[in-house]
């Protein structure tokens, strides 16, 4: 969930009023906001650095709210702010104007067909006359990191450049170039580079170095020029110097390119309806021309605006309401769904403004009617609906099981699924070829190498980490192990196992075989040969030789038992010997 | 049967006199009946343990001891005087001297005296000659005194000279002063311990007496097993979920595909959860051989250009990355093919599903989180199920679950709308906590499985560990999940009451 940081006393006076801590955080509950944190930059600095550095900086009052991650018309001051003020039916939704200039006046972006195999979409837009502050401005910058970070996948789907216009004239290309041939000043440098080397200067870049991945492999690498050859920018890694812009810009060239033209378009809706705000005319937008490589030209921002209709009793009856259509229609006009009621009176038609592409379907404008009406004064009801119930067969043999293997005297463990390759291999005196483990792709660490195939491992590992209890130790664990098998959907299944290790300063075979012999007699499973267990001697690689047995019930192995090696208790970092037992309890069912 | 120690004890007393200053001193009375001071004191803690038959007061007495050096003393004479009484008239070098008996000690020692001279400058070296004629062994003397039973005749300074040169030993003993109690008799008989088979069939446990058990002190530990407090916690929400009619998923498959655990549940290939820092992707098996084909050119379609009154997400759906294999990131997948199953069902019938399994996440471990965790879950599937449908089932769980404050919150899941996280009020945080999430499943996920429009699923879920670890006032997850578990804590866990 993405998290805005705002100064809160710029939010109150925005918001035309003040509120206490708790009256905001209640505000935020109702409309789907949680104020995480307050906060300073003093505050912030000092946790992460140490009071002394903290020294100097603004103790300036800042409220951390998160914002569900589909809205990203809320991630700025500007659409807090506006979004709140809707709710509160303190302002009526602005309406977002496109301007079209006239034939041949407009900014134009051409792209060519080279961005094809790097980044095949642009969409751009102006914004004309804006005024910005200090505080606008930080905004401005601040929202474009919040829409990298969040819609653009950390730039992967798409990535922003806006630029001061009157630095630059279009027609602007938007083309893919080999590294050695792009060249220019990037931001905040003080010298030309190649864009090989611009790769090598942001390799050790904190912030930058996260990006160069996306193209660093490829031939070309995407670049936009103005009709000049200024460098605009390398997307997605950095802007040109040049056209950077400050507090003082009045126009302002946005473009976007990415692998992703619809959430592209998006962003760039985002971006023009929060700012347009403080340009001259507010709340209108300068469209530009995208021309691509096969002629065709569309005219960017889209800022369109959709029209659903929903019955009133559809609302009601999702929700469990009954409000009147007129009623609904005012609460979804409060959440920036300009509504009215058509037709016969039962219909309810919804405007979607261009800043909520969060709303795909008729649920969502359901779920922004119940937001709107609170969600606690919602009638809570049982519904009828009559079940009887079923406990999952497998999962009531084990709940069964594990109760008399505590009243047999054995300590349940609770182990972890996953394992380093180590545990149920090596240390067992196993080649990892012959477990048949399913292997984690990306573990952060070697403890989540593989899916476990045995739970001996974590049973051993529980004793290791409590080698200052008494003696005997005596547990026990029922769970799942997983295997990779051909036949299922996925390639691989769980099986349920049944382990348990006694430890103590003498092995106690007899006491793990008694305990096999136990749950055989509780399964209703009886010692003969014919319908019943029988062990059987056997080796195993994790067992003392001679000490070994292979568990054999309902026509099949089921499991080993025996006196573990000592090379095995060694290498679990154990001390004292130790008999174990394990089987599938599946074939009991 | 001779008498007993505590009743030899009991005559004695009768013949002493009362008074002012009467009484036995235990360790006298214990030499008089040829007794070890200990048995004696054992009848005397008995007799104590009857109630008001004796008095007892502890006294301790001091006493000086030989030790085993100062019983050699006794016999042979203090080494100096040995010393003194082995060298011969001409005296001997230094180095001989040393050898004869009393050694080294015995030279300093009389050296100290002045019994002895050292020549110096002798040919062959230093030479060691008596400077008196006679010596006396007033060492000898005091410890015979000592011997007598006289030791405190000793003037102080010698006792401690003595003690310093480990001849003497300062004995404390613990002792009783014994008076009749109030209740004093005789005719006090031995108190049995234990009821015994043999004081069953013959009644004699009738005429008998017992001796009084201690209830202060805790009884023996039974030897047993123990349930881990978890799974304790696991047991409990299963029995609330069967209480409420709710069917178990069979969710032994910690192995998912992408499809099953995202795409099915409407969310998009690009989401960040689907991002290699949130989800476990396997190597091996890399992908699934298997999805369901007709259904999966839906799931296609409504993803990439909508459908069912939905815009869709508009992107480029890729089937090589559904089929990608994970470690299922929730039980939600099951959900999702359970409802594919009820979907296929001829006639639709209402279902109400649950499960309590485990979860797995690539996230950063800390005293909170795990790579590995047990969601809880709960689904009913039936016709016109509303919001305020799945507000009072979960008002009802949470009821059961011992959680009666509750109020919800607009919240975004990807596969439900609405969605709401639940809060309760924690009264130790003063506060309001999360404990649980909650929505109404998308229709974009519903339709593609052949669900009849009006059919509405509802579900909730919430972590096993979370509760639990607020139940058992545990701080850290480790100390409850996993190998590093404390076992103490497992075995003093006590029962899962949750509403209790």
């Amino acid at each position: 969930m993405p998290t805005v940081s705002v100064k809160r006393d710029l939010l109150f006076q925005a918001l035309g009023r003040t509120y206490t801590d708790e009256e905001f955080n209640e505000l935020c509950f109702e409309f789907g906001l949680e104020l995480d944190e307050i906060t300073s930059e003093k505050d912030i600095i000092s946790k992460e650095k140490g009071e002394e550095k903290a020294k100097g900086a603004s103790d300036t009052i800042l409220y951390k709210i998160d914002v569900p991650a589909n809205r990203y018309d809320l991630l700025c001051l500007e659409g807090l702010v506006r979004g709140l003020q809707v709710f509160k039916e303190r302002i009526n939704l602005p309406r977002y104007e496109k301007i079209i200039p006239p034939q041949g006046e407009g900014q134009r972006l051409i792209i060519t067909e080279e961005t094809v195999h790097v980044r095949p979409h642009a969409v751009a837009a102006v914004l004309r006359n804006i005024t910005f502050t200090k505080e606008r401005y930080d905004s401005f910058i601040d929202l474009q990191e919040k829409l990298h970070q969040n819609i653009c996948r950390r730039r992967a789907l798409v990535a922003i450049g806006t630029h001061d216009l009157d630095t630059i004239s279009g027609p602007f290309t938007f083309t893919a170039k080999a590294p050695s041939e792009i060249k220019f000043k990037p931001l905040n440098q003080s010298q030309e580079y190649t864009a090989s080397q611009i790769m090598d200067l942001y390799r050790t870049d904190s912030h930058l170095r996260h990006y160069l991945h996306l193209i660093e492999n490829k031939p070309l690498y995407p670049v936009i020029y103005d009709s000049n050859g200024v460098v605009l920018s390398m997307p997605p890694i950095i802007n040109g110097d040049h056209t950077k812009i400050s507090i003082n810009t009045r126009n302002v060239f946005i473009e976007c390119t990415g692998t992703d033209i619809t959430k592209a378009k998006i962003v760039l809706d985002i971006i023009v309806t929060m700012f347009s705000e403080y340009c001259e005319k507010p709340f209108s937008v300068e469209a530009a021309e995208v021309v691509y490589p096969n002629g065709k030209t569309i005219i960017y921002p889209e800022l369109a605006y959709r029209k659903e209709k929903v019955k009133s009793d559809h609302i009601n009856k999702k929700i469990g309401i009954s409000e009147t259509p007129s009623s609904l229609a005012k609460l979804l006009t409060r959440m920036c769904l300009k509504s009215h009621v058509i037709g016969n009176g039962n219909n309810i038609e919804i405007e979607i403004p261009p800043t909520r592409a969060d709303i795909m379907h008729a649920c969502d404008i359901v779920e922004d009617a119940a937001i709107a009406y609170g969600y606690n004064n919602i009638q809570m009801t049982i519904p009828k609906t009559y079940t009887i119930a079923n406990q999952l067969p497998l999962n009531k043999l084990t709940e069964l099981l594990r109760l008399d293997l505590a009243a047999a005297g054995f300590t349940e463990a609770l182990t972890f699924a996953l394992c380093s390759q180590e545990d149920v291999a090596d240390k067992l005196g196993m080649d990892i070829s012959a477990t048949k483990a399913v292997r984690i792709a990306n573990p952060k660490t070697a403890e989540f190498q593989v899916a476990r195939t045995t739970l001996l491992p974590g049973l051993l590992k529980t004793i290791a980490a409590n080698r200052k209890m008494p003696l005997p130790l005596k547990l026990f664990e029922i769970s799942d192990i997983v295997v990779k098998d051909p036949n299922t959907d996925v390639g691989a299944r769980n099986y349920r196992h049944f382990c348990a290790v006694y430890y103590n300063k003498s092995p106690g075979f007899e006491i793990i075989h008694g305990l096999l012999d136990r749950v055989m007699q509780l399964l209703e499973v009886p010692p003969n040969e014919e319908n019943g267990y029988t062990i059987k001697a056997t080796e195993g690689s994790a067992f003392f030789p001679g000490r070994c047995a292979e568990i054999f019930a309902k026509g099949q192995s089921v499991g080993k038992l025996g006196v573990l090696h000592p090379d095995v208790i060694t290498k679990f970092e154990l001390t004292m010997p130790c008999s174990a037992l394990e089987i599938n309890i599946e074939p009991f069912l | 049967m001779s008498p007993s120690v505590a009743e030899l004890l009991l005559q004695r007393l009768e013949r002493e006199a009362a008074g002012p200053g009467a009484g036995l001193c235990s360790l006298e009375t214990a030499a008089a009946l040829g007794l070890d001071h200990q048995t004696l004191v054992g009848a005397v803690k008995s007799l104590q343990a009857l109630g008001e038959v004796i008095e007892a007061e502890a006294r301790a007495t001091r006493r000086w001891e030989l030790s085993p050096e100062g019983v050699e003393v006794l016999r042979d004479g203090s080494p100096e005087v040995r010393l003194f009484r082995s060298l011969p008239a001409e005296g001997l070098p230094q180095s001989d001297a040393m050898k004869l008996p009393g050694g080294s000690v015995g030279f300093s020692k009389a050296m100290a005296n002045k019994w002895l001279r050292l020549e110096k400058g002798a040919p062959g070296g230093p030479r060691v000659v008596r400077a008196v004629a006679e010596v006396q062994d007033g060492v000898q003397e005091s410890l015979q005194q000592v011997q007598r039973g006289e030791a405190e005749n000793l003037p102080e300074r010698e006792r401690t000279d003595l003690k310093r040169r480990k001849l003497l030993l300062e004995v404390t003993l613990k002792s009783y002063w014994i008076r009749k109690g109030s209740a004093f008799s005789t005719a006090v008989a031995r108190q049995e311990t234990e009821l015994t088979p043999e004081m069953i069939a013959t009644g004699s446990w009738q005429q008998r007496p017992f001796k009084p058990y201690n209830f202060s002190a805790l009884g023996l530990p039974p030897a047993c097993g123990h349930l881990h407090p978890l799974l304790k916690v696991r047991s409990q929400l299963r029995q609330i979920f069967l209480e409420m009619g709710f069917t178990e998923m069979p969710t032994n498959n910690f192995v998912e595909s992408s499809f099953w655990n995202f795409d099915a549940l409407f969310q998009p290939q690009q989401h960040p959860a689907r991002d290699q820092h949130d989800t476990f992707f396997l190597q091996d098996p890399a992908k699934a051989p298997e999805l369901p084909a007709g259904y999966t050119a839906k799931v296609k379609k409504v993803h990439s250009q909508g459908g069912y009154g939905s815009q869709g997400y508009k992107y480029e759906w890729r089937l090589e990355e559904a089929r990608r294999n994970l470690l299922r990131t929730h039980t939600t997948s099951t959900s999702a093919r359970m409802l594919y199953q009820l979907a296929r069902q001829e006639k639709f019938s209402p279902v109400k599903y649950f499960s309590i399994d485990r979860v797995f996440r690539n996230e950063s471990l800390d005293a909170t989180h795990l790579a590995e965790f047990h969601q809880v879950e709960g689904v009913v599937a039936d016709r016109g199920l509303t919001l305020g449908h799945l507000m009072g089932i979960l008002r009802q769980f949470f009821t059961k679950l011992g959680i009666t404050q509750l109020r919800f919150k607009p919240a975004y899941n990807p596969y439900t709308e609405p969605s709401m996280e639940v809060f309760s009020y924690h009264e130790g945080l003063k506060k309001w906590v999360e404990v649980g999430n909650s929505g109404v499943f998308r229709p974009e996920l519903l339709l593609p499985m052949g669900l009849p429009e009006n059919v509405s699923v509802i579900a909730w879920g919430l972590s096993l560990e979370r509760p639990t670890m607020i139940k058992y006032g545990i701080n850290n997850i480790r100390e409850l999940v996993g190998h590093r578990v404390n076992l103490q804590m497992v075995y003093d866990s006590p029962l899962c009451r949750l509403d209790a």
